[in-house]
């Protein structure tokens, strides 16, 4: 269970000033505990993730040598290579669209500028698959762009197939663009202008101030932005496999579902996990041990862009926006208006309220825990992400869904039958689940899943905070809660709501771990959309969906006006 | 209130399951019964035996990859019919079978439902079902749409078939799944992915039947004529067809029907393949009664309904598929489509060859 982490801090401090007043050693030895109690939140979202890891890294015991060989002969180079062109495309794309448009809103002055602010974000509350097929019923070749095409220039009219590296990194760039854009905007905005002034009086372009100056000190965010995109990237089964465009996931859910063999696909699973953590081991060296702080923004004076720039930024934002929004949504609304409001019935409400109320469960529990975590880490006088545990907390998002969710199966109901099945037992009642297909083993699932999802925003406004804001608070004289409650949550606040948000649409979109490890009773409306998507009926998936984005919406939109004041 | 009336129709025979479960909870037990208005005695033993029934009234746990509209209606059904209730919870079948094996006999689950003999035959294999001896269960499904241990028995009939444009393609071309490997077909066949597990279960039986290499062989030529890369789902592949890019493919005949249903004009039509030699590849749904079933007696009655006369119309019905039952008729719509000779091949080799079928697709390059 979640420890609340911030139970303790106060006795703790409380102790404080009486071990100052004895001998130099108690205070040392003190300071000694002091130092392993800010270890512990870091230590127990690492453990919360790596329970589920341990069960998959379990699964090199048994000898799986036949399939490996068989997949190596046939498809594992290809799947490599298609997983690797995918990572760059959906890179280069997410971080090009995100930081351009991210700088663009935050500081110039546009027509369009303030409702496309918060407009650019809302492509996040639509799941990948959605948007994957809508993009293939749309571009491929029996749908409406190339059949019209095909009147206009004849039917040997031919396109670039959308199903292909190229198809398949725009689309899934369109979803996850605005992780990049989210958290550098956040980051430009806390910068204010200050520096590029500077850097432009001192005789740089706009252009080199934005790259020397406004870009490296926006690194940590679009560095943590880009990192979410690229695991989800990783992980992603739905909209690759909508596309048939074959990834390293594939070989791990044919290992599955076409050989129904688990351990493979945990083996293949964990060699995966593998790459993730040396890719994140990279980032943070290279990003090397330089700190940059700003003081937060006073005031923000915009570039106020003329004539014909001003109507190409707002020309840009708005292509974006329509391709990554407006479109899909349209075709969910023409969908739902061909097949009718049917299915609306009254567990609807069910439905919505299940959705929300577990991902707002599952936020609020997964950002205190980074709160906690990032808190703790910096009491330690760590400004980034630095240690084992730092590392391991962060391994759940890089899993494809599906072979995490049973990995948290497996040890949640190795926990039933080890500790609960003997006390039952005990007092002389039937075997029966506790933890598995209850609500809290589900949010503990959606904690392990989305971590790093809470603890990115966070981290990365953390680091770009001053440690002299803490010094100077602590010498006059505020202890370690009011330092959190009084100078850290409010200096925060862009990135906590960042998390949040985060967290919250995530956690409703997301499917196999809901699947799993749902109670009876507790459909969601991505389980919803599961049971029309899964036999291909997507019109009418269309209605769930839909409500799956409207529901996302209103939490995107009520952050980023706090966001904004 | 209806349900409690419900249940306190069908009381007596509860309570005697009740007692036969050998209920030990004895939380519910100060719960008051229904008011009455009837003697005093007939109260009191009626009180004590609703007592009993709300203590243990049946509940069916059922595992399900059948997807929640295809079953929630039958459900509903039997529950109006008999009192019993019937939860559920749905997932992929690969997920569900993990779940069932990792909570052992502490499972709530008394029923496992899936499609595709392959999953069901994985299931057996990993001994998460309880044989069953049912005389109107081997009276009502096939011997070769069932397990030969008895352990999960086949609720409807899909059949994987041709569906060809009839724009371009006369039926006259048509003859036989390993047609479709000819030179002829050259850069006019679409497919759906060989992830997908019909196409897995096809190719098994096609092992089952013809061998390995000349399986291979037929597949490396399927892969050969492909117009396209493959399609993700059986619909992308037939809209594909209609559009020109292709002229046939192999589907599963209920996407087929909802296609129709949506799209009247579509100019496709289905080909019933192999009638003069093995038949066309048919697959099943199914369920069996898990092992550590709290309620296997209740599990057992609704999957002998379920394959009764009363159920299968429905069951069909409702996805365009076949019933088992053959006493049952399809609905008039899948009756349209005409009579065709099925694979009698038991579909359990679809499960024991279904390994071998990936690795042989992958060799031939059918992604």
């Amino acid at each position: 269970m979640p420890q609340p982490p911030s139970d303790q801090p106060s006795n703790d401090d409380s102790n404080q000033p009486s071990a100052n007043k004895e001998s130099f050693f108690v205070n040392a030895q003190s300071t000694k505990w002091r130092k392993h109690f800010w270890r512990l939140p870091a230590w127990f979202a690492a453990a919360l993730v790596l329970m589920p890891i341990l069960v998959i890294a379990l699964s090199w015991t048994s000898d799986q040598s036949d399939i490996w060989a068989h997949l190596i002969q046939t498809q594992l180079g290809t799947l490599l290579g298609n997983t690797l062109k995918l990572c760059i495309g959906v890179g280069s794309i997410a971080i090009f669209l995100g930081v351009s448009l991210a700088w663009l809103v935050s500081v110039c002055e546009f027509p369009g500028r303030r409702w496309l602010d918060w407009g650019l974000m809302l492509p996040l509350a639509i799941p990948t698959y959605v948007v994957a097929f809508v993009a293939l019923g749309l571009f491929d070749f029996s749908g409406p762009v190339q059949t019209q095409l095909r009147e206009w220039f004849g039917s040997d009219f031919r396109m670039p197939s959308i199903r292909s590296a190229g198809g398949v990194s725009l689309v899934l760039s369109a979803v996850l663009y605005p992780y990049v854009y989210m958290l550098s905007r956040s980051a430009f905005m806390s910068q204010g202008r200050g520096l590029v002034d500077a850097a432009r009086m001192l005789g740089r372009t706009p252009l080199q101030a934005f790259w020397s100056v406004a870009l490296p000190m926006a690194r940590p965010a679009i560095a943590a932005g880009a990192a979410l995109a690229l695991m989800e990237t990783l992980a992603d089964f739905g909209a690759v496999a909508v596309f048939n465009y074959d990834t390293f996931t594939t070989a791990i859910y044919k290992s599955w579902f076409g050989f129904f063999n688990l351990p493979a696909a945990a083996q293949l699973a964990s060699v995966l996990l593998l790459f993730v953590a040396l890719a994140l081991f990279a980032e943070q060296k290279a990003r090397g041990g330089g700190r940059l702080f700003e003081v937060p923004a006073q005031e923000r004076e915009r570039f106020k862009l003329k004539g014909a720039r001003a109507y190409l930024a707002t020309g840009y934002c708005l292509l974006i926006f329509v391709l990554a929004f407006v479109i899909p949504v349209g075709q969910l609304l023409f969908w739902v208006v061909e097949t009718g409001l049917g299915g609306l019935d009254q567990r609807y409400i069910d439905l919505v309220l299940h959705t929300f109320a577990l991902g707002a469960i599952a936020a609020s529990l997964t950002v205190s825990l980074a709160i906690a975590v990032a808190f703790g880490q910096r009491q330690l006088g760590n400004i980034s992400a630095k240690g084992f545990a730092m590392r391991a907390a962060s391994l759940g998002y890089a899993f494809p869904g599906s072979v995490l969710a049973v990995g948290i199966m497996l040890s949640f109901a190795k926990v039933d039958s080890v500790l609960v099945a003997p006390v039952r037992a005990l007092l002389d009642m039937p075997p029966k689940q506790i933890l598995v297909g209850s609500v809290v083993a589900l949010i503990l699932a959606y904690c392990v899943r989305f971590f790093t999802v809470g603890l990115g925003p966070i981290q990365s406004s953390f680091e770009r905070l001053k440690p002299s804001f803490q010094e100077a608070a602590q010498s006059l004289g505020a202890n370690k809660w009011q330092l959190l409650w009084r100078v850290y949550l409010p200096m925060l606040s862009p990135g906590i709501f960042a998390g949040m948000l985060l967290v919250l649409v995530d956690v409703m979109k997301e499917m196999p771990a809901t699947l799993l490890l749902r109670p009876f009773g507790w459909d969601t409306l991505a389980v919803r959309v599961y049971e029309m998507t899964s036999e291909g009926e997507w019109e009418r998936a269309a209605l769930p969906a839909l409500s799956l984005v409207l529901l996302s919406l209103a939490p995107v939109v009520l952050m980023i006006r706090r966001s904004r004041r | 209130m209806k349900a409690i009336q419900m249940k306190a129709k069908w009381a007596p025979s509860l309570a005697l399951m009740a007692l036969a479960v050998a209920g030990c909870s004895q939380k519910e037990e100060s719960k008051p019964a229904v008011e009455t208005t009837e003697t005093a005695a007939a109260v009191a033993e009626k009180a004590e035996v609703k007592a009993e029934a709300t203590k243990e009234a049946p509940v069916v746990t059922v595992y399900s990859s059948r997807k929640e509209h295809l079953i929630k209606p039958l459900f509903e059904k039997y529950t109006a019919e008999t009192g019993v209730d019937v939860r559920y919870v749905t997932d992929k079948a690969g997920p569900l079978m993990e779940r069932l094996s990792a909570e052992g006999e502490s499972t709530p689950a008394d029923m496992f439902m899936t499609v595709d003999a392959g999953n069901l035959w994985q299931a057996s294999n990993k001994g998460l079902f309880a044989s069953l001896d049912s005389e109107s269960l081997e009276a009502n499904v096939p011997a070769h749409l069932q397990a030969a241990n008895n352990d999960w028995f086949g609720l409807s009939i899909r059949a994987r078939t041709i569906v060809y444009s009839t724009e371009r393609v006369k039926p006259e071309d048509l003859s036989t799944y390993e047609a479709l490997a000819a030179e002829d077909w050259k850069g006019r066949l679409c497919l759906r992915t060989s992830k997908k597990v019909y196409n897995q279960s096809l190719v098994a039986t096609m092992i089952q039947t013809q061998g390995k290499e000349k399986t291979e062989e037929i597949v490396k030529g399927w892969v050969a004529n492909l117009a396209t890369e493959p399609f993700s789902n059986d619909t992308k592949a037939m809209e594909a067809v209609a559009a020109g890019q292709c002229d046939a493919t192999i589907v599963n005949t209920y996407y087929f029907g909802r296609l129709k249903k949506k799209n009247p004009e579509v100019t496709l039509a289905l080909y019933w393949p192999n009638q003069e030699d093995r038949g066309v590849h048919v697959n099943i749904s199914g369920a069996g009664i898990t092992k550590h079933a709290k309620q296997p007696a209740e599990a057992r009655k609704l999957l002998e309904w379920l394959a009764s006369d009363k159920a299968q119309g429905q069951f069909a019905e409702i996805n365009h598929e076949y019933p088992v039952n053959v006493t049952v008729k399809p609905s008039a719509e899948v009756q349209a489509w005409g009579n065709f000779k099925a694979d009698l091949v038991n579909v359990e080799a679809a499960g024991k060859l279904q390994a071998d079928a990936v690795k042989l697709m992958d060799r031939a390059g059918y992604r």
